[in-house]
């Protein structure tokens, strides 16, 4: 088990730095940061004063080095458009984005076990079909679309909630909608694939030959099994989430880390959008990396490898 | 005689197909008292499994049971709902299965699994349970058996997970145990191993067993009463020894002759087989079911087909001798 | 011996393993309801300059915002006109010929990319998959959106640049099929075979690996057009993906936003009709996993 944690961190940490350097690469994208900086009407002279100013004239990895070691102090620079550190202003706005991770991946489990396990109890029933129904429309459904539905529905025609901002914990029932039912179907379809495999097993008959109630077979001995896989899966889809914030707190205007990316990318505030493509992929590696061990905990076939 | 233990009457298992009715297992009858071993001897797919788990209450949803008779000591189990049954499980009538790779839960410990049947039935403390575990676990041989009770059952070996599920299977002092193909999945050695263990368990516990196998050999060393099951058939049942020596059936002579005996089956000498697939069971069955493999087949064997012997050694054939005196001339 | 097929034998036998698929194909109710619509949509892409009635270019500052028929408006304009007075009909006409091919194309260069990746990996195994794996691990530690969107944002919005950011973003779900399937296919024994004979890697991987994996990626080709389909809906929609006056339906979606309140019409239609397409393309890959794998069926 320790091997495996040390292995998989030493992965997590190999991806990370990767990323940073990806994310960092973007600035040189455009072919001169200094001239896409100083704007269309800049003169050379003034693209020269930039270049210097942030030692754009340096070689590249010296300024990655240079980046990268700012970055784990938690100094990301200045941001361009808000002249504020980027750090503060990214950790400002995280708080929001992180709620709504939260809520839509509580909100995504809540309806996709039960649904799921469900489905898997009794195939090809009513309950199966609504299901099956659910999932194939929540992977079609543009979800920057759906939130403007519920907008127009739920706000508008129904007045039951506030169309946008982010004040109370009404603003954010729409939001986790839209971010939960995104995450939804796969966790859904994971689950009733489990639970249908599991239930077939040995050792579900076992269970009932012990004389174990319905419920106690269900929920005890097919559903731990069939869970571990969904634990990781969630966490990949919290992962997504994070990144997939941007569209639905732009729909909604909830000022949070991605409204942020939304607004720094439309105004060319590059290090503050490294910062968040940085920031995105942390908790995606965090996120996966905990999921693994979490994973390697629950089954006790990894645990004690 | 006292009163069997348990008493089957014409037993019946269907399943609908999309092509018609499979007639999965048809009229079996057989009673077994107190202590006695019962072994079901048949090949794959002759209905033995099912036959067993219908016992259990335990068939899927889509198939059917019909039965004139099952009585579990005094509890009629064609009548029992989901709660009576629930307390017959795994508290008097207990099983244990073929594969012991797979029939213990990965994502619990042994203690877990061994103690929860106990819990389940009986109003115990957890220490009780576990000292019960232990014991079990003593009893079929299990060495440092308080160190196993955290364990996985992925750290054990084949032998030895069988060996928890025999323990998992008496935790409650059942009256009847059900061992279906307890020793498939074992290598050999192993094999006798368990077999003994299960024989002892039965005698010194006074229970029931039913040992369902498609093993001649561990019938012969085992099993007070046979019942030979071909087809969803039972075709010749009765006393071990009897069977043995005067096999009646034609297809109960047909298996014995498929296992080399040391001394008589000469070297290089072909084994016997039984020639012939195993009839389709969809739609209406009728006549001997064996005819269609059966070396004395004839017209007569579409009927309705008699029973013959006597009523602890009965077999079902159209020939009173089961055709034993035409077995000389072909032979 | 005659050539003519044996009818007993053929009976025996039973159907071919492609009129089996023919079979289980005709009889799966969403592949077909897929196939029909995304064929649909298709020949309207196609034919867009035909069956447009207008130019979905041309403004008319006279004729605004105009409720589509089943609201009051005329036939002139059967799902009435946006805020620039452009006809709403031939821009989801033309809008259709926008999603397709961002969708196919990406999902094309995307396949190309993430096929070599993943059959390389499960062929050779080893170093080749380790480096593999870890691509695609730092792939998906890439939040997607964030960083299509500020590609997108610094080399500008064109069509070609969407179509590239995205096929060069959604590689990822390719290569993690085709190597596991190709590591299995390559166990089998005619894998083994063909190297025991001396055949040379090209050729393995061409005649033997390829055919048996084809299905897998046909399925998975399905499925990442729809992504890059909605991937693109949503990069228009945030105004950094196709660029105005470009008829996209993300973009229609975004535009009517602002009149939402007033005329929920302008968002309604655009968004149904993309969800239609995407869930037809997605019905059509389910459908398509389900008919070549009978096996793999839940």
């Amino acid at each position: 088990m320790l091997t495996f944690i040390l292995k998989r961190l030493g992965l997590a940490l190999l991806v990370a730095i990767t990323v940073s350097f990806i994310s960092f690469s973007l600035l040189f994208l455009s072919g001169d940061p200094a001239a896409a900086l100083a704007g269309e009407t800049a003169s050379g002279e003034d693209i020269e004063a930039i270049r210097r100013l942030y030692g754009f004239d340096r070689p590249m990895l010296v300024q990655y080095g240079e980046w990268l070691f700012s970055a784990l102090r938690g100094d990301f620079g200045e941001s361009y458009y808000f002249k504020l550190p980027v750090a503060s202003l990214i950790a400002d706005r995280l708080q929001v984005t992180m709620l709504l991770g939260l809520c839509g991946i509580l909100f995504a489990l809540l309806t996709a076990v039960p649904l799921g396990v469900a489905a898997a109890i009794r195939p090809n029933s009513l309950i199966d079909r609504l299901a099956l129904f659910l999932s194939v429309a929540g992977q079609a459904m543009p979800s920057f679309w759906f939130g403007l539905i519920l907008i127009v529905v739920l706000a508008i025609q129904l007045g039951w909630l506030p169309p946008s901002g982010a004040s109370t914990w009404r603003h954010f029932i729409m939001p986790t909608i839209v971010l939960g039912y995104y995450a939804m179907p796969a966790i859904m379809r994971l689950t009733r694939a489990g639970m249908l495999d599991v239930l077939e097993s040995d050792f579900i008959r076992t269970a009932r030959a012990k004389g174990a109630g319905e419920t106690r077979v269900l929920f005890k001995h097919a559903l731990r099994n069939a869970i571990i896989p969904v634990v990781s899966l969630a966490a990949v889809q919290m992962g997504f989430m994070l990144g997939g914030s941007i569209v639905v707190e732009s729909v909604f205007a909830l000022h949070g880390a991605g409204f942020l990316a939304w607004e720094s990318i439309a105004r060319n505030d590059l290090p503050t959008v490294q910062a968040l493509i940085l920031v995105f992929s942390m908790f995606y590696i965090i996120f996966t990396f905990l999921a693994d061990v979490l994973n390697a905990w629950l089954d006790p076939r990894m645990r004690s490898a | 005689m006292t009163t069997p233990l348990l008493s089957v009457k014409n037993l019946n298992l269907t399943i609908p197909t999309g092509s018609g009715t499979l007639h999965a297992v048809r009229g079996i009858d057989f009673d077994l008292h107190r202590g006695e071993t019962l072994s079901i001897v048949g090949e794959s797919g002759s209905g033995k499994s099912l036959t067993s788990l219908a016992l259990m209450g335990l068939l899927g949803k889509s198939i059917a049971r019909q039965a004139d008779e099952m009585n579990f000591d005094g509890v009629d189990l064609l009548a029992a709902n989901r709660r009576v049954m629930r307390d017959l499980r795994g508290n008097r009538i207990a099983m244990i299965f073929q594969e012991p790779m797979t029939s213990l839960n990965p994502a619990y410990t042994i203690g877990d699994q061994l103690t929860e049947t106990l819990l389940l039935h009986r109003k115990v403390s957890k220490a009780v349970a576990r000292a019960r575990a232990i014991e079990l676990l003593e009893k079929v041989g299990i060495t440092a058996a308080e160190s196993r009770l955290s364990q996985y059952p992925h750290q054990l070996s084949g032998g030895l997970r069988q060996r928890v599920m025999i323990a998992l299977a008496l935790m409650c002092e059942p009256d009847l145990l059900i061992a279906d193909e307890p020793t498939t999945a074992l290598d050999v050695t192993i094999q006798a191993q368990i077999l003994r263990l299960l024989v002892d368990l039965t005698r010194e516990m006074n229970m029931a067993m039913i040992l369902i196998t498609h093993d001649l050999g561990v019938v012969a060393r085992v099993a007070d009463k046979v019942a030979v099951m071909y087809a969803g058939e039972l075709v010749e049942t009765g006393p071990a020894q009897e069977v043995f020596a005067t096999p009646s059936h034609p297809y109960t002579r047909g298996l014995l002759r498929c296992i080399p005996q040391p001394g008589k089956t000469e070297r290089g000498a072909p084994l016997g087989t039984i020639p012939g697939v195993v009839p389709s069971l969809i739609g209406e069955v009728s006549g001997c079911v064996f005819r269609t493999r059966c070396p004395h087949a004839q017209v007569a064997c579409r009927a309705e087909i008699p029973q013959h012997g006597t009523a602890s050694h009965g077999f079902r054939c159209v020939y009173d001798d089961g055709a034993l005196s035409e077995e000389g001339e072909l032979a | 011996m005659s050539n003519a097929p044996d009818p007993l034998l053929q009976e025996i036998q039973g159907p071919s393993p492609r009129q089996m698929l023919k079979i289980r194909a005709l009889g799966h109710k969403g592949l077909l309801f897929g196939m029909a619509v995304v064929g649909l949509l298709v020949l309207i892409a196609i034919l867009a300059p035909v069956l447009a009635p207008h130019d979905p270019y041309a403004q008319s500052l006279m004729n605004r915002m105009v409720p589509p028929v089943f609201m009051g408006g005329t036939w002139e304009h059967p799902l009435g006109t946006d805020h620039l007075g452009r006809d709403y009909l031939s821009r989801l006409i033309y809008g259709a010929r926008v999603s397709l091919l961002i969708g196919a194309v990406a999902a094309l260069i995307s396949g190309v990319i993430g096929t070599a990746m993943g059959v390389a990996a499960g062929y050779f195994g080893g170093k080749v998959d380790a480096v593999v794996t870890f691509l695609i691990n730092v792939r998906l530690a890439m939040p997607v959106v964030l960083v299509a969107l500020a590609v997108v944002a610094i080399l500008g919005g064109s069509l070609t640049v969407v179509i590239c950011v995205l096929g060069f973003l959604l590689w990822d779900r390719f290569a993690v099929v085709m190597r596991a399937s190709t590591l299995q296919v390559s166990r089998r024994d005619y894998v083994a075979a063909a190297q025991v004979i001396g055949a040379s890697t090209p050729r393995i991987v061409l005649t033997e690996i390829m055919p048996n994996i084809f299905n897998n990626l046909i399925v998975v080709i399905t499925l990442e057009m729809a992504h890059a389909i909605l991937l693109e809906a949503a990069l228009s929609f945030l105004g950094l993906g196709v660029q105005p006056p470009t008829p996209s339906w993300g973009l229609m979606v975004s535009e009517g936003k602002n009149m939402m309140l007033f005329e929920p019409w302008l968002v309604l239609i655009p968004g149904a009709v993309l969800f239609v397409l995407v869930l037809a393309i997605n019905l059509m890959g389910d459908g398509l996993r389900d008919v070549t794998s009978p096996e793999g069926r839940s």
